[in-house]
């Protein structure tokens, strides 16, 4: 049962995320990779991770993806983006894309083999999880909020009024 | 896969309780809760009508049948007759997507409360019930943003916008207002949550808390005074404006299942859920989901109350309120709560 629910939530993960790409409306992009976090947090609880889970639905599906759609909507961009798409599709473009799947894919083949060895599990409760992070992985932990918050620095120094006395400052 | 899905070993404890197989009970569990919540959602619509007509001096609907109760069928009746509009001009798969949406993330929330200290009083007891109720609010937005983007017209569009800003902005004060209460019941799991308040209800222990919950959860539910997405003097009815016939009745009816469902979760997170003293002459397994809907109907009435009471915010002004004033208050009250429970484990109510 868990194992049929596992390649149906996987097979939907690989077939949303080719739409991603192949669709022409970027709003059909973006709710086609809403489809496949979607899938992806399926494929976690079937695995037994259901804090995971949850957490990949709260913060991809729920908060960045709207952000995205956001973005887009505002944008408005065109549905013709045909002939972008093909000249976007120059060797030049698939240097980094290319170097990056074939890494993953030895990745995985080296996996399968068994030459890498499985990382140590941690188990699966939030609580086992929020140990592991706060007491393993701390360093890690503080860099990505570091990162975090310089990111929204930049974002609060781009976005914040122009200083220069000539133009109004405008409030929303 | 060992610890798969609390929702199982649910079902398998019902139907330990009752001879039946748990498929069968899961089936028995979601028919009776649907039906419940349609029945309590048509008649919430036609209390919060007279309700507001008493508060405002006015009758109300009193014409189909004693007290106008059979005027949620003639409404339902209504709507169904009415003529079904697609408009041309609209993106036609995500338009009859929208309103399911919103429909579906409502109703599945309620998998995780419970009605009762019973296992088959709730349908799936998971063990981060707190977390997969906040999954699904924080998907429900979607619903309005496609379904503004969708009817590609301006008003709608604005509608979307507004509350695309809105509710991701209340999202996070009432995350974290709702994780101070798990933090302090020790679990994610709202049988838990409820659990931990059998000596004191939480509405005492986080008081800064639940206030920021029950603003945030009005936010949330795009209600008067937090109604700028359908603001009918500025963007006609805002998202919804292209919206008819069904379709039009399924946003209805969502809001106000979204409405229940968010009472029915402050009932559970502050007030105590489904404790409280026995009644005489009730059977005892009844006595939970008569507790759980008295406080649920009573925080409606409140809903209901302050939406006849306060006018509409201004925009800066609503972010203003999240983004100053709700946000940091929450995240110093989660702080409070660790630190506490933290440094004086004797005095939290946590059975660990």
């Amino acid at each position: 049962m868990l194992l049929i629910m596992f390649y149906i939530a996987a097979i939907i993960a690989v077939v949303s995320t080719g739409a991603v790409i192949f669709s022409r409306n970027p709003v059909y992009s973006v709710i086609y990779l809403i489809i496949s976090l979607f899938a992806v947090a399926m494929v976690f609880y079937t695995l037994g991770a259901p804090f995971l889970a949850m957490a990949e639905i709260i913060i991809y599906a729920g908060a960045i993806m709207v952000l995205f759609l956001f973005v887009v909507m505002m944008l408005n961009l065109g549905q013709n983006r045909k002939d972008e798409d093909l000249q976007a599709a120059s060797a030049k473009a698939l240097v980094l894309p290319l170097t990056f799947t074939t890494i993953l894919a030895m990745l995985t083949v080296l996996a399968l083999a068994g030459a890498i060895p499985a990382p140590h599990a941690v188990g699966t409760s939030s609580a086992a999880l929020g140990k592991a992070l706060f007491d393993k992985h701390f360093l890690g932990v503080k860099l990505a909020a570091f990162i975090l918050l310089v990111g929204s620095i930049g974002g609060m120094h781009l976005g914040r009024a122009s200083s220069t006395p000539d133009t109004k400052e405008t409030r929303i | 896969m060992n610890n798969i899905f609390a929702v199982t070993a649910a079902s398998g404890a019902a139907s330990a309780a009752l001879p039946l197989p748990p498929l069968v009970v899961s089936l028995l569990q979601i028919v009776v809760l649907l039906g419940m919540l349609f029945t309590i959602a048509a008649y919430t619509v036609l209390i919060e009508r007279r309700v507001i007509a008493w508060l405002q001096h006015r009758v109300g609907p009193n014409r189909a049948g004693p007290f106008g109760l059979l005027q949620p069928l003639a409404d339902v009746l209504k709507l169904l007759t009415k003529e079904e509009s697609t408009p041309p001009f609209t993106d036609r798969w995500l338009f009859i997507a929208a309103p399911a949406i919103i429909m579906v993330t409502s109703m599945l929330s309620f998998a995780v409360i419970p009605f009762g200290p019973e296992p088959f009083m709730v349908i799936a007891n998971m063990n981060v019930g707190v977390l997969f109720f906040l999954a699904l609010s924080s998907l429900g937005v979607y619903s309005i943003v496609l379904a503004g983007w969708s009817s590609n017209s301006k008003y709608a569009a604005l509608g979307g916008l507004r509350a695309t800003a809105q509710m991701i902005s209340y999202e996070l004060s009432m995350s974290l207002a709702l994780l101070a209460v798990a933090l302090q019941a020790g679990t994610l799991s709202f049988n838990g949550i409820v659990e931990a308040q059998r000596d004191l209800w939480f509405v005492i222990l986080q008081p800064l808390g639940f206030i920021i919950f029950l603003v945030s959860v009005v936010a949330e539910s795009r209600r008067a005074p937090f109604d700028l997405p359908e603001a009918e003097n500025e963007i006609v009815a805002g998202f919804h404006t292209e919206y008819s016939s069904m379709k039009f009745a399924m946003f209805f009816l969502g809001e106000y299942v979204s409405v229940m469902l968010l009472s029915c979760v402050v009932a559970t997170a502050y007030f105590g859920g489904y404790l409280g003293p026995n009644i005489p002459f009730v059977p005892s397994v009844l006595e939970g989901p008569i507790y759980l809907l008295g406080k649920m109907a009573l925080l409606v009435f409140f809903f209901i109350w302050i939406r006849a009471t306060y006018p509409r915010l201004r925009y800066d002004h609503l972010m203003e309120l999240g983004w100053k004033y709700l946000v940091p208050l929450a995240v110093l009250n989660l702080v409070v709560t660790a630190v506490i429970t933290l440094a004086l484990p004797h005095l939290t109510v946590a059975p660990r």
